[in-house]
């Protein structure tokens, strides 16, 4: 009986190495926003969200021991299945609303041509 | 192969082999339906992620995020929780050894981490309301609380698990119903840490940057 609840093996160093990871995921965009290091936006922003995805990731494998094995590859092909899902969820909605929030704007209205190009 | 074997016998035994198949990945079967638990959990957030990014500058002449947010409070609340999701691998490491004791254990220091966490978060939500920053003030500010108010509930439903799990350690020890409890119960804490990656990524990071 106590087999059957226990089909998952965990590994003390996959947890501590996972924590590490995440830890030093964690300290760089907080670093980065904290002490200002990098002076661009954009390019902070890009660095962070890479950051976030990467840590995403690490947490999924070392925390959640999500992988190709595990439950026959089911839990792997739900992951991925609504990581699609919110990607374009989220990705679509902004960007439709901000199409729409800009064609709506009544300053931008005699400028059909900037706000069709505005993000 | 099977099937032919057990046609040969008797059907009777057919049916055998598809039951113990059955009762054999029933452990199993529940931390699948789990982890699907988990996934329409996640698609929860996304629709609420989406409507925060939606609504993402939509301030109505109030305050933003570079006025309301204390990155070293979000920091600190970051850091509780990524610590919680180390201890709560030990406990299932403990429970992997079959060591009662050091489980309870992990599970209370996870909890009190989750407590201070939710501390923190609450008196940053007291903050921002006796600010004037409530959640009637701008679409922002709706989006803001809606989004992070449910991942703290979801922590606050975390730790009540915990304390019905030390309950029932406490009257019948690591039984396989309480192991699988507890797997399930490792899943959704450690799920609530990759929300919260989300969170303090997009929500506040983000907001200050830009």
């Amino acid at each position: 009986m106590s087999g059957e609840a226990m089909s998952v093996n965990f590994s003390l160093r996959t947890y501590i190495t996972g924590f590490l990871l995440a830890l030093v995921l964690t300290a760089i965009p907080f670093w980065i926003v904290m002490t200002g290091a990098i002076s661009s936006a954009g390019i902070a922003s890009a660095v962070i969200v890479t950051l976030a995805v990467v840590q995403i990731i690490v947490q999924t494998v070392a925390f959640l021991h999500v992988n190709a094995r595990s439950e026959e590859g089911w839990t792997l092909m739900a992951y991925v299945f609504t990581a699609v899902l919110l990607l374009i969820t989220i990705a679509g909605s902004v960007w439709i609303m901000n199409h729409l929030n800009s064609n709506m704007m009544p300053s931008m209205m005699s400028d059909p041509q900037t706000t069709s190009q505005s993000p | 192969m099977t099937t032919q074997a057990s046609e040969a016998q008797d059907t009777l035994v057919f049916y055998q082999v598809e039951e113990e198949h059955h009762a054999e990945h029933s452990g199993g079967s529940t931390l699948l339906g789990f982890w699907i638990y988990l996934m329409s959990d996640a698609l929860i957030f996304a629709a609420l992620f989406a409507t925060f990014g939606v609504l993402n500058s939509s301030f109505a002449g109030g305050p933003g995020p570079r006025e309301l947010f204390d990155l070293n409070l979000v920091a600190m609340n970051t850091a509780l929780l990524l610590v919680s999701a180390l201890t709560c691998g030990l406990a299932m490491i403990s429970l992997q050894a079959g060591k009662l004791g050091a489980v309870r254990l992990w599970l209370v220091v996870t909890a009190l981490l989750g407590a201070g966490f939710v501390g923190i978060e609450l008196h940053e939500f007291r903050h921002l309301i006796a600010e004037g920053a409530t959640p009637q003030r701008s679409g922002y500010l709706s989006a803001f609380f809606t989004l992070v108010g449910t991942h703290g509930l979801h922590v606050t439903f975390g730790i009540v698990w915990i304390a019905v799990m030390l309950v029932q350690l406490g009257q019948r020890g690591l039984h396989a119903d309480n192991q699988r409890r507890l797997l399930t119960l490792s899943m959704f804490w450690h799920f609530l840490d990759v929300i919260w990656i989300g969170v303090f990524t997009f929500v506040y990071l983000l907001g200050v940057v830009r």
